[in-house]
């Protein structure tokens, strides 16, 4: 069946059918559409880029072993990525254990702004209001080079599952329902992760801009 | 003796654990009218949308320019090893 909303079915439809009958300028079609953000998502799992390729190799085979599997119940895109993450995933936890726990950072998250900068929830004229509120950027300074700088070094400082589902809602711009299927995550989930991850990188944000302007 | 102000009813402190639903527009509709009404009238809260909203565009541009690509060749040497 045609989907008139998204023309990309089609597309991927006749990619697939030329994959299965081994056509090699299909699969490198695929590799170039595909392939940055499959080692995006690896290297979100993993150190290093050599082993980030590995995860991608091995996705794409297992991508190649699946064809005859694969449905098209989902979409092409979030049946790979998901090949993808679970591979990165397995391998990530593999070099985990090498490191001592403490450095893994933690999944334990407080809340999106520090409560220090509310007034409490009793406060007479202002319960649960700014006592610290934010300031605007200044609009120079926001595209910056150093700014984009501090960004990256947010994201990268993220623990691996918000990496994976800022980079899909935000770089890529994924909807959540695609996100939620590639990932294998709940609605709620998707979005905890994405509102932690969001919430991070805006308070880095937040504590540079400050210090510049100050 | 003046009453709390607590715009639609929603604190700022509540307010931000919701940016990211409100933005889905994934809360119910009576929670969106709460936060929009929240939102007229308070100018920090304003901001503080205003910077989540950068903060998702400056994700998008800071990464754009980091795009790698796999090696090409040793992936098309995977699948012709594997047909």
């Amino acid at each position: 069946v045609a989907d008139l909303k998204n023309p990309a079915v089609d597309v991927d439809a006749a990619l697939l059918e030329r994959l299965r009958a081994g056509d090699e300028d299909a699969f490198m079609t695929l590799v170039d559409r595909y392939g940055p953000l499959m080692l995006r998502i690896a290297l979100t799992h993993v150190r290093s880029r050599a082993i980030a390729e590995d995860v991608v190799q091995e996705a794409w085979l297992g991508v190649l072993q699946g064809l005859d599997r694969f449905e098209g119940r989902s979409s092409l895109k979030t049946w790979i990525l998901r090949i993808v993450a679970n591979r990165a995933r397995t391998r990530g936890e593999r070099e985990a254990r090498s490191v001592p726990l403490s450095s893994l950072g933690g999944d334990e998250d407080g809340p999106a702004v520090d409560p220090d900068r509310f007034f409490g929830a009793d406060d007479p004229r202002y319960p649960g209001g700014w006592s610290s509120p934010p300031q605007s950027w200044p609009e120079e300074r926001v595209l910056a080079a150093e700014t984009l700088e501090q960004v990256r070094a947010a994201i990268a400082k993220l623990p691996p599952r918000q990496q994976e589902v800022i980079v899909l809602r935000d770089v890529e711009g994924w909807e959540p329902e695609e996100v939620s299927e590639a990932l294998e995550l709940t609605p709620g989930n998707q979005r905890v992760l994405l509102h932690r991850a969001r919430s991070k990188v805006r308070n880095e944000l937040e504590h540079y801009l400050d210090g510049v302007a100050a | 003796m003046r009453e709390p102000i607590i715009p639609g009813g929603i604190s700022c402190r509540e307010l931000v654990e919701l940016v990211t639903a409100y933005l889905d527009r994934a809360l119910a509709a009576e929670e969106m009218a709460r936060m929009d009404a929240h939102l007229k009238l308070c100018g920090p809260c304003w901001t503080y949308v205003e910077q989540v909203r950068t903060t998702v565009r400056l994700v998008a541009v800071a990464t754009a320019e980091l795009e790698q690509r796999p090696d090409r060749d040793a992936l098309l040497r995977a699948f012709r090893g594997f047909r």
